[in-house]
């Protein structure tokens, strides 16, 4: 197993590595006028400067790409990404701030997605070619094709147009006063653990109040994905020789389906995991966007349309750098889960 | 299995057969898109004609069956023509993506060692940023438009068909079959063609049947959040974004626009949905597992 730790470490910096030439290429497809952007920390570097052929040759924009990318690398690795112009701050800075949103979101979206997919799954294998199998297979397959913006748009004009229900953005009004003013210290950035801290429990339910919109229209596309992978797995193991043993010598279905089979039928559910993370974050700039989230995927939305290159890219090297290491994490602790991995 | 015995299963389910008949509705649609809402202006089809230049959305009448939406778009000729869009979108992408994933796929378990590992790893490069994200930076920077688009979905959606294709090659390399045609002294080029691509192409398809809706969805999703399709192109997704600020109704009719969303939204979701339906009886039919 240690072995295998240590491969994938010795992966680790050349995987981190190529998605910063991945990025770094994409920046070499501007001109170095553009490119200028993504080098300028603060706008007021630029003041007083009228010929930009002398700024190209300041950041040494008609240089050699490998010596353009050692120093754009330096910058990086400081945590100088440039100045993001959709958010009026440096890049670092402003996805600092809407860090706390992100994860919260996908925190407390991973709950649902994971039981229902999974609680889905075994009913529906329990029952294999019932009804029940059936139905639950075509809502999967009709939530999968469901793309999360007309799902998310249809969810806010019933329960927030129609029925006033479920706000769009993080707090209400009132609530984004309480959690500004002097009186409430902010720990974290997520408002529901922060109110829980500051035992100010309106603010908490006001939270999740905002949340549930979003995080249902994440679950509804998950669901089929997490609930195909159960079911396989649940249909496959409910057909191995120890399961039939089980049966055999006696023991209540419900016991053999529940304390046997579902346990067995989970580890592989466990391989997707790193998939799903990936598929969950790019998600994120979708739902963000749509229920006004002030996060890192709303950022990314904004930045792309008002063609803020810096922001764009800081953006998708953090979520990369991110997701690589959230990945490595969900591999190892595998590792240390199924034994059979480590062989491989 | 023979192709003729999938197809058949294929018709014979009816889970698959309502996904294939969508399809045909679609193709329809598409094909005769000039006959079913003549183009205004026959030299730019895609564009969408506007009846007017007020803001707001017009119920569906007579004149325009399904209403128009922000800017008087007319939806009607929006569906019917994003219809082809969708089409092109799907095809170009899933088409060369998937034949890049295969050829790149074939070579790293074929060859194996080091070039197995090189190819392998620049495919975890690529897969390590999230695809929506990947698409949003490579199109922001190539620009707007239909083409850059599929440009950026190519360049980041071939390397689940690349590992798929590696690991399918791998388990038939060493049959009998293969071996034998390596004794033979053939070369290179014709067994992998000849021998392994034909008989592991199954997968692969179903593969590519679920992606043709997935990328629809993702270009949609450009679009929709405005780095897609230019304004007033015939595309489901910036459909959708028109409708985005009339969601709320106006004051005591919440529902009053709900054709600017509710329209579009039947006919992307319909679309996805008949790829999915097919993939997945599909996937059931070759599942040997579930057999």
């Amino acid at each position: 197993m240690i072995a295998y730790i240590i491969r994938r470490l010795l992966i680790l910096p050349v995987i981190l590595f190529g998605v910063s030439l991945l990025i770094f290429s994409m920046i070499m497809m501007l001109g170095p006028y553009q490119r200028l952007s993504t080098y300028i920390t603060d706008p007021a570097q630029l003041k007083g400067v009228d010929d930009v052929e002398l700024l190209i040759a300041k950041y040494g924009l008609d240089d050699p790409w490998y010596q353009q990318y050692g120093r754009w690398i330096g910058g990086v690795l400081t945590g100088d990404f440039g100045w993001s112009e959709s958010a009026g701050a440096p890049v670092t800075k402003a996805i600092a701030e809407r860090f706390p949103a992100t994860i919260e979101l996908a925190l407390l979206s991973l709950i649902p997605v994971i039981l229902g997919g999974v609680v889905l799954g075994v009913i529906s294998a329990v029952h294999h070619n019932k009804i029940i199998d059936h139905t639950i297979r075509i809502f999967a397959v009709i939530g999968w094709s469901f793309p999360s913006f007309v799902f998310g748009l249809l969810v806010l004009m019933i329960f927030y147009g129609v029925l006033g229900w479920l706000p769009p953005g993080r707090l209400s009004n009132w609530a984004t006063e309480i959690v500004r003013s002097a009186d409430f210290i902010n720990y974290t950035g997520l408002y529901i653990l922060d109110g829980i801290l500051n035992l100010n429990f309106s603010i908490v339910l006001d939270a999740i109040r905002h949340l549930i919109a979003p995080v249902i229209t994440i679950s509804i596309l998950w669901w089929a994905f997490i609930l195909r992978i159960t079911r396989s797995n649940m249909l496959e193991t409910l057909r191995k020789d120890y399961i039939r043993t089980a049966r055999a010598k006696g023991l209540a279905d419900n016991i053999v389906v529940y304390k046997h089979a579902v346990r067995n039928a989970l580890i592989p559910v466990v391989t997707v995991a790193g998939q799903m993370v990936l598929g969950l974050a790019g998600g994120l700039v979708i739902v963000e966007s749509i229920f006004n989230i002030r996060g890192l995927g709303q950022f990314m939305a904004n930045a792309a349309q008002q063609l803020d290159y810096p922001g764009v890219l800081g953006g998708a090297l953090y979520f990369g750098f991110l997701l690589i290491l959230i990945n490595l994490l969900v591999d190892v602790s595998y590792a240390v889960i199924d034994p059979r991995i480590r062989l491989e | 299995m023979e192709w003729q015995e999938v197809l058949k299963r294929l018709i014979q389910n009816k889970i698959s057969l309502l996904g294939i008949l969508i399809i045909l509705f679609f193709v329809i649609l598409a094909v005769f898109a000039p006959f079913i809402a003549p183009p205004r202006d026959a030299d730019e089809p895609y564009m969408i004609p506007r009846a007017g230049w007020t803001i707001e959305p017009q119920a569906p009448s007579n004149e325009h069956i399904f209403g128009t939406t922000e800017s008087q778009y007319d939806i009607f000729y929006g569906i019917v023509w994003g219809t082809r869009t969708a089409f092109r979108i799907g095809l170009i992408v899933v088409g060369i993506s998937s034949s890049f994933g295969i050829i790149l796929g074939t070579i790293a378990a074929y060859y194996g060692g080091w070039i197995d590992e090189l190819l392998m790893r620049i495919t975890d490069i690529f897969m390590s940023i999230p695809f929506i994200i990947a698409t949003i930076v490579l199109v922001t920077i190539l620009g707007q438009g239909i083409t850059n688009v599929m440009i950026a979905l190519i360049t980041f959606s071939w390397m689940s068909t690349a590992r798929l294709m590696r690991s399918q090659v791998l388990s038939v390399k060493e049959d009998e079959f293969v071996q034998a045609a390596i004794a033979l002294g053939a070369n290179d080029f014709r067994i992998i063609f000849r021998h392994i691509i034909l008989n592991t192409i199954f997968p692969v398809v179903i593969q590519a049947s679920m992606r043709m809706g997935s990328m629809v969805i993702t270009a949609s999703t450009l679009s929709f959040l405005g780095v897609g399709a230019p304004e007033g192109y015939a595309d489901w997704g910036q459909m959708i974004s028109f409708a985005r600020n009339w969601i709320l109704g106006i004051e005591g009719d919440p529902l009053h626009y709900w054709y600017t969303l509710v329209i579009p939204g039947i006919a992307i979701t319909l679309f996805c949905l008949s790829w999915n339906l097919i993939g997945d009886a599909f996937r059931d039919i070759l599942d040997p597992k579930l057999n």
